[in-house]
């Protein structure tokens, strides 16, 4: 999956003034914020958050309230996360499945 | 040792665990979420400022009572965040905490209040990154701070569908139109049982009425056609009156209404029986929550759609029904009162359904190659084919599809697949069966951890 100039999904409309918090998504350096979970810290710079299993399309999670199952992104330690019910603290380094293509 | 417990720290299980405690029974309360409130009146981060006028508008003062409840009561519960119940059988639960650590409680009696998510009908695109539940959409603003776009088109059905425009609205979020596949006729229709609840009439109405005054666009009677984009929404057709209309937007939020949370239930063997007001199977209760399983209490949205105030009501007669049970002397004016105020709602209940009718039409209108299964990317056409090879027993289908075999476990494509199997089977939708719930009802990692 290619993302090219990524545009933010998520558009922060309050609780702008809250401690930044630093971390990794795919290696790259991004930055969240305190309280953000890593769905949001994760849409507010980028556009998705996994590919799908069966043909590599971007999924950006769906309910957000760990029902869909949709939002499962990976961290460091080899875990594998609901984005949307997962805090991010600060230095995580988080990585999206690219999902695979048939 | 065999505890008392109630699953679910929203409205329902809070009221349940408060009227436990008032009569000197100690419960564990349990809940998957860090804080409580249930969905509707989540908690934002301990660190975020807004106040609850700005999180919960009208609801303010029902919301503050709620979290002032459960933080009373620390002292008189056994309160337990962040732990999901993941499997429930006879006298025993098992849990897990944190995302990681394993644990099983014995319970004598157990009261479930599992909630709600929102019922989605798929509309092609829907699996696009900016598409969400209308629950998702008001989650990202409530929780997180959020829209879920900078041009936002809220689209389906609903109370909801009113409630989170407006509160986009206010929010200084763009909400470039309001899309109800409901007719304004319908809503006229439904007048005489929506104004059984006068104050809840007046506050719907007042979103309804706001929303074009502020100029934001509300179309009634639409055929929801097509989320467009690649790679990411970036627009949406209808259709209305025979026209069809588009409209550029970066983020759709799309739900029918709701449906409960039915898995516990199931697994704890209790009865299930059609409900065509939910148009589901739901667990069989008498008047105040009790299952057809002696140790079994339910209550909230996860036994049917009611709203708030409903499970609020529906949680303290759960709990009164477990202390009589116990043998326990209970108000029985308090009792009678809850019961006609929950008859009230009731009637109030057939009139929303009235005036945001189901969209019946929605399962022959689905296109062969519409994804119904978003987990498993399985479309109406391969659900058709199971049903061609001559099945329509709604697991029998999974089995040969493996529509509602995926993560999710049917909870975002099960009453769409439904419609799609009743609808080409030429079955009445009661009589196709409803998925069997399956533990772990959620996902458990592999390096679980299991203490002793």
């Amino acid at each position: 999956m290619k993302e090219s100039a990524a545009m933010p999904l998520f558009k922060r409309v309050a609780e702008a003034d809250r401690e930044p918090l630093p971390f990794t998504l795919d290696g790259q350096s991004a930055q969240g914020m305190r309280g953000d979970t890593l769905l949001t810290a994760i849409l507010t710079c980028s556009e998705h958050l996994r590919g799908s299993d069966f043909n590599g399309e971007p999924r950006a999670g769906f309910c957000l309230m760990g029902a869909c199952q949709d939002c499962w992104v990976r961290l460091a330690d080899g875990r594998r996360v609901r984005a949307c019910s997962t805090f991010l603290e600060a230095g995580a380094s988080v990585t999206r499945d690219p999902g695979r293509r048939p | 040792m065999s505890e008392i417990v109630i699953i679910g720290a929203g409205p329902a299980g809070i009221r349940a665990a408060q009227t436990l405690a008032a009569h000197g029974v100690k419960p564990v309360l349990l809940d998957e979420a860090g804080r409580g409130g249930g969905q509707i009146y989540r908690q934002q981060p301990a660190n975020f400022t807004r106040n609850a006028k700005i999180l919960y508008g009208f609801e303010a003062a029902k919301a503050q009572a709620l979290h002032t409840t459960l933080s009373n009561l620390q002292e008189q519960i056994d309160y337990r965040p962040d732990t999901l119940v993941w499997n429930a059988e006879q006298q025993v639960l098992d849990t897990l905490h944190q995302g990681q650590r394993a644990g099983r409680l014995n319970y004598s009696r157990v009261i479930v209040a599992s909630g709600a998510t929102d019922r989605v009908l798929p509309v092609p695109g829907w699996t696009l990154p900016g598409v969400y539940t209308l629950g998702a959409a008001q989650i990202a603003l409530k929780f997180q701070g959020c829209a879920i776009g900078e041009k936002v088109v809220l689209a389906g059905s609903g109370p909801l569908l009113y409630l989170v425009a407006y509160q986009y609205a206010k929010a200084g979020a763009r909400v470039s139109a309001v899309l109800d596949t409901s007719p304004f006729s319908a809503q006229v229709r439904a007048l005489p049982g929506l104004l059984r609840q006068p104050a809840t009439f007046a506050k719907g109405l007042y979103y309804r009425t706001w929303l074009p005054l502020k100029g934001i666009p509300v179309h009634q009677g639409v055929k929801l056609l097509e989320i467009q984009g690649h790679q990411r929404a970036s627009g949406i057709r209808w259709l209305q009156a025979g026209r069809e209309q588009q409209l550029p937007c970066d983020a759709v939020a799309l739900a029918h209404a709701l449906r409960s949370e039915t898995q516990l239930a199931d697994l704890l063997g209790c009865q299930f029986a059609w409900n065509p007001l939910n148009r589901a199977w739901l667990p069989v209760r008498d008047p105040q929550g009790r299952s057809s399983v002696p140790q079994v209490y339910l209550a909230g949205d996860g036994a049917g759609i009611l709203g708030a105030d409903g499970a609020e009501m529906t949680g303290e007669l759960a709990a009164l029904a477990l202390l009589q049970d116990l043998g326990k002397q209970v108000d029985g004016a308090r009792r009678d009162q809850l019961l006609k105020r929950l008859a009230n709602l009731q009637r109030f209940r057939h009139g929303l359904e009235q005036a945001f009718p189901f969209p019946e039409y929605w399962a022959a209108e689905a296109a062969d190659e519409l994804v119904v299964c978003r987990c498993e990317q399985i479309t109406a056409g391969e659900v058709r084919d199971a049903v061609r090879a001559g099945h329509w027993e709604i697991n029998r289908v999974k089995a040969m599809c493996r529509v509602g075999m995926g993560r999710c476990q049917g909870r975002v494509c099960g009453a769409a697949a439904a419609e799609i199997i009743a609808c080409e089977s030429g079955r009445p939708i009661e009589q196709i069966g409803r998925l069997r719930g399956q533990a772990p009802v959620k996902l458990l990692p592999f390096g679980l951890e299991i203490s002793s």
